[in-house]
């Protein structure tokens, strides 16, 4: 047992080292201001100067091919030998590969879809206790600490892109956690963006369909008009899913 | 008019005594039913990514809105003056926060995390009406047992009226804010629209009345008090008033919903669909919830106490159906992404025609301990405190009643 | 009856006295891989909650991943394998948060969704 005047001791020490941390991290993000595109230092904060999105040109995308819904199960460990009771409408999915065929002229086309990450996201408006939230930089993520699992944003989701655990996991990946009687959807590998220094590594789907050799995914900032996706979207049309809704999506697709 | 006299219930009767342990049973089946959902994960039930909510919702809001609909006679006679209710104030209150128990009991210990409901206490997203809602139902325990104290408690009688105005505005909104959950949603056809909570607020005057009308005749039976027929008989009408604004409720949804183009899906899924829905809809909330109890109401047969009975549990059954369909109805008809396009295939199920849903026992039996809660709160309160009139004959209650 | 109350004490005595002087059973908590934890034991002891509370939302809220006070660098170093080489889970009494947390029998829920060991398959992660 250590004695009382010891602890007292340490404990000054700290709110003196608290209190530098405390006024270097105040100040960090305002040193950050002169941003650059690319992912930021492990240790700062993320800013609104950034927002991330994609652009998916369907007419790149195969139908028939799930390279990117494969990427992404494997990296958040959504295929880990977990969720072996739910029945395949309970299991997870952030994202998932839909083949579409025009009514009116037959014209067929492949997507893939997954969280939007709208800049006004109605899931962020109806949760209870705030768990569904949407970063700085446009990530759009559950909270899951204070998710109470009450599915509305399930209920508003006007993509369906979120999935809730039905039941106990064991086997999550260390960045992305995930559990039972919690809301969960794409996250953009966020884990990616936030940790990434020097290498600029898209999300698992991005990087997956470009190792296909499709390429039928950009990931990148859309604040910066040098980013890849921000040509592209300038030079070429592009229009965001249920774009009626006013909801202006991160996502945006090309061919539709 | 004499003054009313409160009695508790006398005596430990077998009636008594078995209702409570049915009640109990039920109680207890459903408390078993949610402790298997919690502990193994809803993989247990019939609920998926495709339909979130289910039964226990269905039963939970249903009991919500009837909760906030029973308090209406009580409003009827403190806030509209008219003597004959003034009576049975105190069964409306308590009714209201039984009903409003058994609702929230259902909605909480179906939470995907109901060990979290501190949290959901303590952090609030005010853009959200679900946080509104909790504020909502909370406050209304409060206000509504602050009434009941000051309509019980003879040196505060002179400001039950404030509690009764206060109580009568506040769960209006209570019940906008519920209709208000479904209403705002853009993401679904069957929602998205401003007539779900003023249709929500007539819903509760019907549901919420049938079951006092029930809770009522039941109670003075079994209890062998006298209640009269003009106390009677003026619910009933009054019912049949609201049956019938439901049903016109509902007439102006789906006449506008058929006019847009755009939701000509999703009507022909509830309204002519080869699916349970249709079936629900037509037969059970519209003929048997409404037609049938209409017809009982109005005719002959509304004098007999035993079709009143039977035409009250028509409404409730009707509304529980009208409820199903809504809330389930409106989640398994599939989000129409894209407008003028036929999903091909997809790996999550958007290409169904529609997402089946079939419930499991343990949610079932969640649903329907909500009710028998609510049901227990009844004789269990009304054997402490004065609740029940010892009479509700004419000659007691009924102002003009000559002799 | 005197006698009898006499006795009582005598025996409340000594069965307190062989409770206050008897072995009081310690938690056996295994050591973390590297020379020192992030901040002094008996702080750490005492304050670990309030860093894991603090740091989360930083994590969640700025994207704040730093190796000082991450979790996941908890778990990478305060790793406990079994007699296999195999990282135990939170399930086994000899991971490094259950060792004292079953002890103190203070339920945490953070492995509902956290991992309690370093991911093996680390697809894509920095290590």
């Amino acid at each position: 047992m250590t004695d009382t005047t010891s602890i007292k001791m340490s404990r000054r020490k700290f709110l003196g080292v608290g209190a530098v941390t405390a006024a270097g991290a105040g100040i960090a993000p305002g040193v950050s201001l002169i941003s650059i595109a690319e992912a930021k230092p492990v240790d700062q904060a993320i800013s609104s100067d950034q927002r991330w999105g994609m652009l998916i040109d369907t007419n790149k995308c195969a139908k028939g091919c799930s390279a990117c819904v494969d990427a992404c199960n494997t990296e958040n460990g959504l295929n880990n030998g977990d969720e072996l009771n739910s029945r395949p409408e309970q299991k997870a999915q952030w994202i998932r590969k839909v083949d579409l065929k025009d009514k009116a002229t037959g014209h067929e086309v492949s997507l893939p879809l997954m969280c939007q990450h709208c800049e006004n996201p109605p899931c962020v408006d109806v949760c209870p206790t705030g768990a569904s939230f949407k970063r700085e930089d446009g990530v759009v993520l559950v909270d899951k600490h204070i998710c109470i699992g009450c599915r509305y944003c399930m209920m508003a989701c006007p993509y369906k892109a979120r999935s809730f655990i039905h039941e106990e996991l064991t086997h999550q990946m260390e960045y992305a956690p995930r559990g039972k009687g919690t809301v969960e959807s794409c996250t953009l590998c966020v884990h990616r963006i936030d940790e990434d220094i020097n290498e600029k590594r898209d999300p698992a789907c991005v990087e997956a369909c470009n190792g296909e050799g499709h390429k039928a995914m950009y990931f990148g900032d859309l604040k910066d008009a040098n980013s890849e996706v921000s040509q592209q979207l300038k030079n070429h049309s592009s229009k965001a899913i249920r774009a009626d809704l006013n909801l202006n999506p991160g996502v945006r697709y090309r061919g539709i | 008019m004499k003054k009313i006299n409160y009695l508790e219930i006398e005596g430990w009767s077998n009636g008594f005594i078995g209702l409570l342990a049915v009640l109990g049973v039920i109680i207890l089946a459903g408390m078993g039913g949610m402790y298997y959902m919690e502990h193994n994960g809803h993989f247990v039930t019939g609920m998926d990514n495709h339909i979130v909510w289910g039964i226990p919702h269905v039963f939970a809001v249903f009991l919500i809105v009837a909760a906030s609909g029973a308090l209406n006679v009580a409003s009827i006679g403190t806030v509209f003056k008219k003597p004959i209710y003034k009576p049975l104030g105190r069964l409306s209150s308590l009714l209201a926060l039984a009903l409003l128990a058994g609702g929230l009991m259902v909605l909480v210990l179906d939470l995907g995390r109901p060990d979290r409901l501190v949290v959901a206490m303590t952090y609030y997203n005010f853009k959200s009406i679900f946080a509104w809602n909790i504020i909502l139902y909370n406050g209304f325990f409060a206000i509504v047992a602050v009434y009941i104290w000051m309509m019980m408690e003879k040196k505060m009688n002179k400001y039950y009226r404030a509690a009764g105005f206060v109580a009568f505005f506040w769960r209006l909104i209570l019940t906008t804010g519920t209709g208000s959950i479904f209403g705002f949603l853009v993401a679904r056809s069957a929602y998205d629209a401003a007539i779900m909570a003023p249709m929500f607020i007539i819903m509760s005057f019907a549901f919420g009345l049938a079951f006092f009308l029930l809770v009522l005749m039941l109670s003075y039976h079994w209890m062998d008090r006298p209640l009269g027929d003009k106390t009677v008989k003026t619910l009933k009408n009054l019912l049949g008033v609201f049956v019938g604004a439901v049903m016109y409720f509902v007439l102006a949804y789906h006449l506008t919903n058929l006019y847009i183009t755009e939701h000509h899906g999703v009507e022909k899924f509830i309204l002519a669909g080869d699916n349970e829905f249709t079936k629900l809809f037509w037969i059970v909330q519209i003929i048997a919830g409404g037609v049938i109890p209409l017809a009982i109401f109005y005719s002959k047969l509304g004098d007999s106490r035993l079709w009143l009975g039977i035409g009250s549990l028509l409404v409730i059954i009707g509304g529980l159906a009208q409820m199903y369909v809504i809330i389930i109805g409106g989640q398994a008809y599939p989000i129409d992404m894209f407008p003028g396009m036929e999903v091909v295939s997809s790996s999550f199920g958007d290409a169904d025609t529609y997402h089946q849903y079939s419930p499991s026992l343990a949610e079932t039996l969640l649903g329907i301990s909500g009710i028998a809660l609510a049901m227990i709160m009844i004789p269990v309160c009304s054997k402490v405190l004065k609740f029940l009139p010892e009479s509700l004959a004419d000659k007691d209650v009924d102002p003009h009643h000559k002799g | 009856m005197k006698y009898l109350q006499i006795m009582l004490v005598m025996l409340s005595m000594l069965l307190t006295n062989s409770i206050v002087t008897a072995e009081v059973p310690q938690p056996n908590i295994p050591k973390g891989n590297a020379e020192k934890c992030v901040l002094p034991t008996a702080e750490m002891r005492v304050n670990h909650m309030e860093k894991i509370l603090h740091q989360r939302d930083k994590t969640m809220y700025k994207g704040v991943r730093t190796e000082q006070f991450s979790f996941k660098q908890c778990i990478n170093c305060h790793t406990v394998k079994d007699e296999q080489g195999q990282a135990v889970t939170f399930k086994d009494e000899r991971h490094f948060c259950s060792s004292c947390h079953t002890y103190a029998a203070v339920t945490i829920d953070c492995f509902e969704c956290h991992a309690s060991t370093p991911s093996k398959s680390m697809a894509g992660s920095k290590p």
